[in-house]
């Protein structure tokens, strides 16, 4: 077992955990942040993408042991104050998301491309989202919405 | 007040989410949990001559491990086939017995022998390991092709054979072969693939000993239809203290309709042990146990007249169904299938033959389009062929082929309603610049790519189904849809629907329904489905339904909302009911052009009599309440048909496929959000282009799945596609209120043919599914890259 002490979603926190503790699997199950999603084994999905002191993770294969002193912040820290984030909103009006089991990592990753790249063009975008597998939108839309937030940041 | 039909309204279920806040199973934890772990067989084909838990029993935190000995005392019942096939001889179809967890024998790597719950997940994965499975190996079954050949996997079932199917005319089509001027021949190979919902199937049972209710959370796609199954054959507990529980549930494609070993364990486990049963699948799970799809290979010829006139179509096929035979997977590659490979021509005569045939891999069942794709890869390949063969253009070998008149009764099965088929090629070729395709060619010669043009004009058969019809062919279910429309006391709605959205887009659509029939404004309606304690029986979603039987049925019940409230607003409004108009959401007195609003009727109907200044006593022998519920069965399927044209570039030196250009122009009659079927549309034609050039699930001799995972199993991903243009004519569906036809299935059913054209115009010889670098550059090198048109 391991004292880690991390700020989630600006929320000190300071939980004993086990060495072997995946920082997604401390998100579901002893924050009950379920909006991190696990889609796969492998780190391949990105489902469970969050960001870690500003970069995005995917949070499935980061053992929360090696995030003492980290910044996280999860699908639920985007939107403030009841307002949901430029991209989340982009999301809704482009249909960019269908059964909303992938929005989460996709919405995650997105975010940290903008942070990077403020005007990606279409093949940067789909570039960059290549980590994050979609199976219902045919990611088109999705693209459409990372155009648009990009316009309004 | 603007129609909200065809009105491109943003989804009510976004912002949940889209900020963390959905409700899918893995999600929910329940107080005293408890958590399973399956043990899985490790070879395809074995006998089990041992189970031994003696020491995963005593691992730190086990509750109870639980084998298929256990399993068959209490007498659980096996999965079953849900549909029974009657083969050439007059003879049933025949299915081996499939136990939620195995006793005698397993049949496919991933196969369930044994359960371990414990006080958490990684407890209950140590002791799984520490379970010991004894197996006299036996050689495995994998290959489609021999499966006949091969030795018996299923006491009883010679030749592995499910059933010999067979549909149409023989003698009349022999004919057509005998005065054909050309026979087109084509073997064919539908690959196998395995669904990938991005949300792993999880289920949690929670019983009550104390009242007797069982609730099983799920993953489903259906969940009445789930608790029926496992009630009335697994005898897992009485339907009416069986509540299953379908919240968000994050895609399903198929891979969600059935009712797994894994939900009757878990319920049934929880009833043994008095504690709720969690259970998740890793990744691997869903590809070594989620049903597969498509598999089968096909041998078809194509009669035609030297004009370029098909006179009749033959079809051979073998379908590989997996160990067991799964929910829909007899029908699978029957009537979802044969009925369909005439595709949008008028052929006169075909004779199909279909042999389904037990393996050694994973069950193999209906997954998105079911049946509808494999169909059109057959017709749309042999048609691309056969126009290359006599020299036609496609276009105007398909046009020449074209049905042009409504309704047309097919030579198989179906009587199709409505369409313009000639109306959707024009618009797709003008969308595609189909004209100035050669001048694309050449620029892509000049980049040293190999450029080529695929047509795939498709139809399918969705809207499933008259109930009638599919009983009378062996379906052991009505395919109706049920909807409850609920007028609350103070005029906002609720809609149960016995359909369930996993990305749909139900709350939206239904909503906007509701809106549009009543005259409430969208955010005072909430749609509910996926629970079984609150709508009444449902079928649930799959073979693009939902809207055209679902949606219909709360068509109906809007309607004898009206029906009811034309009788209380007459009423209040001193006339007769037959005198009242409808608009708008208001009543109105024809004669006096004094009016009532919904609401005010609602109110009356929930609040009859005098209070104060409130008058609202309802007419002698009017129920107070304002609530209407329909079964809606359909009186025929509706029939979306389209024309896709794809345009690829092949690297020669790399053997590397792109899609460059893709036009969808589809019918899917009346489109109530036009956003939403968007959405669908795109997500079809990538899952279409992902079984042509990418997705295939591979078994090795031995019967291991050497693609379980996604380091191995080749998903699409943002980068391997270009925009894709839509567009859409329409011709109302004439079986349904709606006109709607159904859009879900569209893309992944044109896609492959329209793909696979494209490659081979461009190489100018066969390739199969999928046309990965490694097999195009290998076909180009064996047979030369032939100069197609250019």
């Amino acid at each position: 077992m391991v004292k880690v002490n991390l700020k989630v979603n600006k929320k000190s926190i300071s939980k004993e955990v086990s060495d072997n503790t995946l920082l997604s699997d401390f998100l579901r199950e002893k924050l009950l942040l379920t909006g991190t999603h696990v889609g796969c084994d492998t780190s391949q999905c990105g489902a469970c993408v969050v960001h870690l002191n500003g970069q995005s993770v995917k949070s499935c294969t980061t053992l929360v042991a090696d995030c003492e002193g980290s910044e996280i912040t999860t699908i639920e820290g985007l939107a403030e104050n009841g307002k949901m984030h430029v991209m989340q909103q982009s999301f809704k009006k482009h249909h960019g998301l269908q059964c909303g089991f992938c929005t989460p990592g996709m919405v995650m990753s997105a975010v940290d491309l903008l942070q990077k790249n403020k005007k990606p063009n279409e093949q940067e975008i789909r570039d960059w989202l290549e980590g994050n597998i979609c199976r219902c939108t045919g990611y088109q839309n999705i693209v459409a919405a990372v155009k648009d937030a990009a316009s309004k940041l | 007040m603007a129609s909200l039909i065809g009105s491109k309204v943003e989804r009510k279920e976004d912002k949940k989410f889209l900020t963390g806040k959905g409700r899918y199973t893995a999600d929910i934890n329940l107080a005293h949990q408890t958590y399973a772990y399956f043990v899985r067989s490790t070879h395809a084909r074995a006998k089990i001559t041992n189970v031994d838990i003696s020491k995963a029993k005593k691992a730190p935190g086990v509750i109870k491990i639980f084998t298929g000995d256990d399993i068959a005392r209490e007498k659980i019942g096996g999965l079953i086939a849900g549909w029974k096939i009657v083969s050439q001889d007059g003879k049933d179809m025949k299915v081996p017995n499939h136990p939620p967890l195995a006793k005698d024998s397993v049949n496919y790597v991933g196969d369930h022998i044994a359960v371990v719950i414990a006080e958490s997940l990684e407890e209950a994965r140590n002791a799984a390991e520490l379970v010991n499975v004894s197996y006299k190996i036996l050689k495995a079954i994998v290959d489609t092709g021999n499966a006949m050949q091969s030795d018996t996997i299923h006491e009883g079932i010679d030749n592995n054979l499910c059933f010999d199917f067979i549909l149409g005319d023989k003698k009349k089509t022999e004919e057509s072969f005998s005065t054909a001027d050309k026979i087109i021949k084509l073997d064919l190979r539908n690959n196998r693939l395995i669904p990938n919902a991005m949300e792993p199937r999880a289920c949690i049972g929670d019983y009550n000993s104390s009242s007797d209710e069982l609730t099983l959370y799920t993953t489903s796609q259906n969940p009445h239809l789930s608790r029926l199954v496992l009630s009335a054959f697994g005898g897992i507990h009485p339907e009416h203290k069986f509540r299953v529980v379908a919240p968000d549930v994050g895609g399903g494609f198929g891979s969600k309709i059935y009712a797994y070993a894994e939900d009757a364990v878990t319920a049934w486990a929880s009833k043994k042990i008095e504690r709720p049963v969690k259970w998740v699948a890793e990744r691997s799970e869903s590809f070594l146990s989620d049903c597969h799809g498509r598999d089968h290979i096909t041998h078809v010829e194509l009669a035609i007249k030297n004009d370029g006139k098909i006179t009749g179509l033959k079809v051979d096929t073998i379908a590989n169904i997996g160990a067991y035979a799964s929910l829909f997977a007899t029908v699978t590659p029957t009537y979802l299938y044969a009925p369909l490979i005439l595709g949008l021509y008028d052929i006169p005569s075909a004779f199909i033959n279909v042999k389904a045939v037990f393996t050694n891999t994973a069950p193999v069942d209906a997954y998105r389009g079911a049946g509808r794709p494999e169909a059109t890869y057959l017709i749309e390949r042999i048609v691309h062929k056969a126009a290359n063969e006599i020299g036609m253009d496609q276009a105007e070998f398909r046009r020449k082929n074209f049905v042009d008149k409504f309704p047309h009764q097919q030579c198989l099965v179906h009587n199709i309603d409505s369409g313009d088929y000639k109306a959707h090629l024009d618009k797709a070729l003008e969308i595609s610049d189909y004209k100035n395709f050669k001048n694309r060619k050449s620029e892509s010669a000049k980049n040293g790519k190999l450029r080529g043009i695929g047509f795939s004009t498709y139809i399918e058969a969705c809207g499933i189904a008259p109930s009638a019809v599919v009983m009378s062919i062996g379906c052991g279910v009505g395919l109706w849809e049920s909807a409850e429309v609920r007028f609350n006391a103070t005029g906002n709605v609720s809609v149960f629907s016995g359909a369930h959205s996993h990305g749909q887009g139900h709350d939206t659509t239904f909503a906007q329904i509701v809106g549009d029939r009543l005259g409430v404004a969208i955010e005072n309606i909430e749609v509910i489905h996926g629970d079984t304690d609150k709508g009444p029986f449902g079928m649930g979603t799959y073979g693009s339904r939902s809207l055209a039987v679902g949606g219909s049925a709360i068509a109906k019940a809007c309607d004898k909302i009206i029906e009811k409230g034309k009788k209380v607003a007459a009423h209040m409004l001193e006339g007769k009911p037959e005198d009242i108009d409808f608009k708008d959401g208001d009543f109105i007195l024809r004669s006096s052009n004094k009016k009532k609003t919904i609401s005010e009727i609602a109110f009356a109907c929930y609040l009859p009599g005098q209070f104060g200044d409130a008058k609202s006593p309802l007419p002698p022998g009017v129920e107070p309440g304002l609530k209407e519920t329909s079964f809606y069965d359909p009186v025929n399927f509706s029939f979306p048909a389209g024309s896709h044209i794809c345009e690829v570039e092949v690297d020669q030196n790399t053997g590397e496929t792109k899609v460059v250009k893709y036009t969808a122009v589809d019918d899917f009659g009346t489109i109530i959000n036009p956003m939403i079927v968007e959405g669908q549309v795109h997500g079809g034609i990538v899952q279409g282009i992902g079984q042509a050039l990418y997705e295939n699930s591979h078994y090795d001799d031995s019967g291991q799945l050497t693609t379980a995972s996604y380091m191995d199993y080749t998903m699409p991903r943002a980068d391997n596609f270009p925009q894709i243009k839509i567009d859409y004519t329409t011709t109302p569906a004439t079986s349904n209120p709606l006109g709607s036809k159904g859009c879900g299935e569209a893309g992944a059913i044109a896609a492959p043919p329209a793909v696979m054209n494209a490659v081979i115009d461009a190489i100018g010889t066969d390739v199969s599914m999928p046309a990965t670098a490694e097999k195009v550059w290998s076909a180009i090198k064996k047979n030369g890259y032939k100069k197609a048109a250019a």
